[in-house]
């Protein structure tokens, strides 16, 4: 009995770490709506910092201050990256905040190993904390005991601010309805920083707070930021309380879980989320979004099918691309390919995200799907490539079938966190399902056939299916069908008012978006030869999301230009420095200020504003539109 | 907005500065590709090592007159990437060989590529027995003790153990998996009266580490297998040390006392675990001393066992260059082939029967000393006595 | 002798929540070609039973019948299919898309083509589009995005949408709120004009009485969910008890006199 409750406490122990972030990342979405992807990068900040600190000053003074002060320090840096980075973009389009802190992430975790070295650090215990207590023969760690405590007291202070202060009153009401504050003439600037100051600091707080049980290492961030998205979206966004009941949840799931299925953690978390999305689509604690003025209407610039003039263009573009093997060695042919798939990959994504309006997180499951497909016919069944290439991405539609059936239900971060949670749950198949899969091994040995396997000729297959592929979308963006998505990506009530069932639209559309990753997918398989989870797992989801948001959302062709940009520049950035990622995030910021429409969105403007040289007013200004009830 | 500018500029000076790296016609060029960018710790002090085995080479005359260049890439931690560079370094850069890797699943991707496309493939680090085994082809070599070698290592000093009553936590993948079976293998074999009472599979750089302690805790084993590392080992040791777990416990560890895992733990070090690793303090050899005296020559610092897995296969891939005489595949191969050459460990060869070489590793036990941990009686296990006999080998591999 | 049934059959329509009826018994009934006004005082249960009507809620109990067949289990796109057009109280379009777009997305739809994945929609029953558009005086305004429109537009783009699936029912909630005098007198002359003309039925809310009184054929007044009086307006108009519902907001008031005054 004795070993249940302490396994309790130590969920519960667990739950305050995770909560203290999630709530943070919580207060953030609900009043700013930013997806930040930074929230893990500012836990690590915190506990690097705090590491420093608390190596530097001793005794509890030293410590304690130093966990204080880090988090406070931290707190600043996050008012700095509001004010230079997310104010410039709260009116870009949905998701470009992501992409900004997705940059920043890449930033940092260069930067901190720059600034304090490659090694994992540990450090000190909290001073008073140091032991264990007893409990009828079982131990409970003192510094736990500190966090059970810590992580109601957090809450309640939480709920304190924001029920007896004016400026919590002020977040919950633009947590309700940001229009509304803004109308009653609150300086949104201010609650918006100070706002996006409490939540790093909560952040930096919990990262601080892990240095006497943790190692402070440049891959923290990643370990948090997913788990805490999921509690958040668990809890229901925007809810304190949510925060903390679904941390609890998770974290004694986990502690109980793992006495009966030792290996449940690595999928828990997204089982729940799974779980509590399709049961009660808002989270725990969440409300159904209040119907969303919505942003993606800020496009003026209505979508058309390409001028004569612009098809020759493309063609001919199309054509000098077809000429690489002329004059580039085998190395550019392959990285040709590689980003020929990449283009495939984005603008399936783009067709369900910019058309559909439905930013799926979780993409890579059916770029993979159709990769494993590939794999499992040709070392299975030992099929020829072609029929391979064929019927592989069949896998990918068949879980986008299924997943998009469910995913479909739900909308806007719903929909992409269930979409996530779907993905990860294809990946840790892969990952577990060793003697199918090959764990994380992958399965090798899938090399083209003789016909393709020069690379001018696979760089000529990837090219040619990368055509296809895009003009086949574009047709369908063109489309009736096309039309009915943006219809029901527009206006569900609407659509629904002119007899357009929206989730069977959206289902389809997502299965088309599904096969087409597949077909990029199988591709993949023959160019690399081999298959691992990677190829289904959040790191290429996010590289999907980053290529269509580069190129330019509300853009047609965005996702063609974001996925050569960014796959050209991130293959040529790692081959050539080991700081990539400080490179490239700082490339995707700079992108994110200085064109907030993406790279096609940009040269679209530039062009509408030289062929009208009087534009007519305001045109080019984003201007709110009501859209919904 | 100069502040970013500045931010700009450095970073293309950096670009423009690794960049210069293209060597002359005539040099010979390695090609090596690691996880730089995802595992710091390890390849920080592995990339020293590669770079000081160069600059020996070179001052010794180089190979074969010719000068030595190895040219490095990042894989990200992907398998994918990893082919990209692979790619990158044989057709563009055309290079003699491939080295590196440190995970396993990147060894086998390098390695599957290496043989679809004929390239000599030397893998440093990745321990999957599947390297030189199940998935071994012509064309890699592996310099590292695999998986089995290390667990048949431990189990060498585990089955002497009293205990009867084991558990195993392990990362929840491939590496974790193997390690973990495989040692259950060989120790049922020498001693069958043992006991599996609980196994945890904490995913990889996720370990709750509370639950996962007090899990095994309450499972009551007298002797418990870890396989985790890197921050998920310091975790687990936080915990274990602060709910008494290893209190009265015997615990056999995989890679622990090497320094890379083992420094960060400072004065949470756990007495007396049975652990493989690197005790570069107490290795009294000459070519150790050399090579010791060298490292910290040249980079003030202390080696980890990165540095000698770099140092290494840079030295092996010189050596077998050097009696090729050729940067022909075939050559290499037959070259590299129950080739022997010494080592900062001493002697090693690479068998001929499945590429693997006799590096070994040394085996001790973990203490503090002055609030830094330290492996204390090792010894060294040469790789050679911890395979299985040719026959099993055989079996294990796929022919040519 | 049999008779057709009418066009719109509501019985006895009843829906509550928590113990509060929100429309209680509601029953009326409305003949092609008639403009038939639902009226009452904030809260008296005109959106609830306009919600059921449209599919967007489900009735307690009662009936709602289109040419004889039921509607109640129906869903808004299932009734739409049924020849209902509708239009919101705060309007609901396609705000990416062109006027004639969104014009164009109500006739694939009409014309089952939704899940046409080749076809090219920019030139699908372009024609239609523009005629629809030209009928609400919108044709000038075919490429301009949805986004631009000022709202009055938007009201008349909404109508264009509910006409392409040439409905024999007109559902429309508030036509005019939030629109200048002016072009609220437009708006329902040009509804009557086309709901004559076509033969349509129109039902719907309002809360301006110079709307109302000016272009119902007929009105109906909902109190706390019950129905309190029906018939032309100025039947209503002197109803003692609709004067008595109205008399607090004095909106009765005040649009006869308005009304007098004109006269």
């Amino acid at each position: 009995m004795a070993f249940y409750v302490v396994q309790f406490l130590t969920g519960l122990a667990s739950a305050a770490s995770l909560f203290l972030v999630a709530s943070g990342l919580s207060i953030i979405f609900g009043v700013t709506r930013i997806v930040n992807f930074a929230h893990g990068a500012f836990y690590m900040i915190g506990a690097y910092i705090a590491f420093t600190l608390t190596e530097r000053f001793s005794g509890a003074f030293g410590f304690w201050g130093g966990v204080v002060v880090a988090a406070l320090a931290v707190a600043l840096i996050g008012v700095l990256v509001e004010m230079v980075l997310l104010r410039r973009i709260y009116h870009a389009p949905e998701l470009f905040q992501l992409l900004g802190t997705f940059g920043l992430t890449l930033m940092v975790e260069d930067l901190v190993v720059l600034i304090w070295g490659p090694d994992d650090l540990v450090g000190r215990r909290a001073p008073g904390f140091k032991g264990a207590v007893d409990f009828f023969g079982q131990n409970i760690p003192s510094y736990d005991l500190f966090l059970i405590v810590l992580g109601p007291v957090v809450l309640g202070i939480l709920w304190l601010l924001f029920q007896r202060t004016r400026w919590g009153v002020l977040v919950r009401a633009a947590t309700q309805d940001r229009d509304m504050v803004a109308a009653l003439g609150v300086n949104q600037k201010w609650l918006f920083t100070s706002v996006f100051a409490v939540g790093v600091f909560l952040a930096a707080l919990g990262g601080a707070l892990q240095i006497p049980r943790d190692a402070v290492h440049h891959a923290m961030d990643l370990r948090i930021i997913v788990e805490v998205f999921v509690v958040v979206v668990i809890g229901g966004l925007g809810s304190i309380v949510g925060a903390f009941v679904a941390a609890v949840l998770v974290s004694e799931l986990n502690a109980f879980g793992i006495l009966i299925f030792p290996k449940i953690s690595i999928i828990l978390v997204f089982l729940v989320m799974a779980v509590v999305l399709i049961v009660r689509p808002w989270g725990l604690f969440g409300k159904p979004e209040a119907a969303a003025r919505k942003t993606p209407g800020l496009t003026v610039n209505p979508w058309r099918p390409l001028t004569s003039n612009e098809r020759l263009a493309a063609l001919a573009a199309l054509v000098v691309a077809a000429m690489l093997p002329l004059f580039a060695g085998n190395y550019a042919l392959t990285v040709g390919s590689e980003i020929a798939i990449f283009v495939i990959f984005a603008v399936s994504l783009h067709f369900l995200m910019s058309v559909g309006g439905l930013a799926s997180f979780g993409h890579a499951a059916y770029f993979g799907l159709g990769a494993y497909g590939v794999a499992f016919l040709a070392k299975m069944a030992g099929l020829p490539m072609i029929v391979c290439l064929l019927l592989g991405p069949l896998l990918g539609c068949m879980g986008a079938a299924v997943f998009g059936f469910f995913a479909v239900q739900l909308s806007g971060v719903y929909f992409a966190m269930l979409t996530l949670a779907f993905a990860q749950i294809v990946w840790s198949i892969a990952f577990q399902w060793v003697g199918v899969t090959g764990g994380d091994n992958g399965i090798l040995g899938i090399w083209p056939e003789k016909w393709a396997a020069s690379p001018s000729h696979f760089y000529w297959l990837a090219l040619g299916v990368a055509a296809l592929v895009t003009i086949a979308l574009r047709i369908a963006v063109f489309s009736p069908f096309g039309y009915a998505l943006r219809a029901t990506r527009d206006s569900v009530l609407r659509s629904e008012a002119v007899g357009i069932n929206a989730k069977r639209i959206q289902w389809t559309a997502f299965v088309i978006a599904g096969t087409t990753a597949g077909i990029g997918g199988a591709l993949f398989a023959y160019l690399k030869g081999s298959v691992f989870p990677d190829n289904l797992g959040i790191s290429l989801s996010v590289d999907a999301l980053v290529m269509v948001l580069l190129g330019g959302v509300e853009t047609v062709s965005g996702a063609v230009i974001g996925a050569i940009v960014y796959k050209a520049l991130n293959i040529w950035l790692v081959s050539q420095t080991d700081l990539s990622k400080l490179v490239l995030g700082g490339f995707i910021v700079l992108i994110v200020v200085v064109f907030p429409k993406g790279i096609v969105g940009m040269l679209e403007i530039l062009a509408q504003r030289r062929r009208k040289s009087s534009p007519p007013g305001s045109s080019l200004l984003a201007k709110p539109i009501e859209s919904a009830e | 907005m100069r502040a970013r500018n500045c931010f700009v500029g450095a970073a293309f000076a950096l670009l423009a500065v690794s960049m210069a790296q293209s060597a002359v016609a005539q040099d010979i060029k390695i090609g090596e590709i690691n996880s730089y960018s995802l595992l710091p710790s390890f390849t920080e002090p592995y990339r020293k090592g590669w770079q000081l085995a160069v600059e020996e080479i070179n001052a010794a005359g180089g190979i074969n007159g010719k000068k030595l260049v190895v040219v490095s890439k990042d894989d990200g931690g992907k398998p994918a990437d990893a082919q990209t560079a692979a790619n990158e370094l044989v057709s563009s850069e055309g290079v003699a060989m491939l080295t590196g890797t440190f995970l396993s699943n990147i060894g086998l991707a390098v390695s599957d590529f290496a043989n679809q496309k004929k390239v000599f493939f030397l893998a440093a680090e990745p321990l999957t027995d599947a390297v030189t085994w199940a998935k071994g082809n012509k064309y890699t070599f592996r310099l590292r003790p695999s998986n089995y070698m290390q667990a048949a290592m431990l189990v060498e000093a585990a089955s002497k153990l009293p205990a009867k009553r084991w558990a195993t936590i392990a990362p929840n993948y491939e590496y974790g998996q193997s390690a973990v079976a495989v040692f259950k293998k060989l120790m049922s074999e020498k001693r069958p009266d043992i006991q599996w009472v609980d196994e945890q599979w904490p995913p990889q750089g996720k370990i709750d580490a509370g639950p996962v302690v007090q899990a095994v805790a309450a499972a009551n084993p007298e002797a418990i297998l870890n396989v985790t590392f890197g921050p998920d080992l310091v975790k687990l040791v936080r915990e274990g040390n602060t709910r008494g777990l290893f209190k009265g416990r015997e615990v056999v560890s995989f890679l622990t006392g090497e320094p890379e895992y083992l420094d960060p733990l400072k004065d949470e070090t756990p007495d007396g675990w049975i652990v493989t690793g690197y005790p570069w303090y107490s290795i009294k050899t000459p070519e150790h001393d050399a090579f010791l005296k060298a490292y910290q020559a040249k980079y003030n610092d202390y080696p980890r066992l990165g540095s000698i897995v770099g140092y290494q296969t840079i030295k092996a891939a010189a050596a077998i260059l050097t009696k090729a005489g050729s940067t022909d595949t075939d050559k290499m191969i037959a070259a590299a082939e129950g080739l022997s050459m010494p080592s900062p460990f001493g002697e090693i060869t690479f068998r001929k029967i499945d590429h693997q070489s006799t590096l070994g590793a040394f085996v001790g036990k973990t203490a503090q000393k002055d609030g830094k941990g330290v492996m204390v009686d090792s010894s060294y296990k040469k790789g050679a006595d911890y395979l299985p006999s040719d026959a099993e080998v055989e079996k294990l591999r796929p022919k040519d | 002798m049999s008779v057709a049934p009418p066009l719109l059959a509501v019985e006895g329509l009843t829906k509550s929540y928590g113990g509060i009826h929100a429309v209680r018994g509601v029953s009326f009934s409305l003949r092609s070609g008639e403009i038939l006004a639902l009226i009452g005082p904030n809260g008296a249960g005109k959106s609830t039973c306009f919600d059921m009507l449209n599919g967007q809620n489900k009735p307690d109990t009662g009936h709602v019948r289109l040419l004889g067949e039921e509607t109640t289990a129906k869903k808004p796109r299932d009734i739409w299919r049924m020849g209902v057009g509708r239009t919101f109280q705060i309007t609901a379009t396609f705000a990416t898309m062109t006027v004639r777009e969104n014009v164009q997305v109500a006739l694939i739809s009409h014309g089952r083509k939704l899940f046409n994945l080749f076809g090219s929609a920019p030139n699908f029953d372009r024609g239609e589009a523009g005629r629809l558009l030209e009928l609400v005086g919108m044709g000038g305004y075919a490429e301009r995005p949805c986004g631009e429109l000022a709202y009055g537009d938007l009201k008349r783009l909404e109508l264009a949408v509910a006409l392409a699936n040439q409905p024999k029912l007109l559902l429309m909630d508030e036509p005019t709120a939030g629109m200048a005098p002016r072009e609220r007198v437009e708006l329902m002359r040009l509804t009557a004009q086309i709901a004559r003309e076509k033969s349509i039925g129109v039902l719907f809310t309002e809360h301006d009485m110079d709307v109302v009184f000016e272009h119902a054929d007929r009105i109906i007044v909902l109190n706390r969910g019950t129905l309190i009086a029906e018939g032309s307006p100025a039947e209503v108009r002197s109803n003692p008890q609709v004067q008595a519902v109205y008399l607090g907001e004095g909106l009765l008031y005040e649009a006869e006199h308005r009304e007098g005054a004109s006269a």
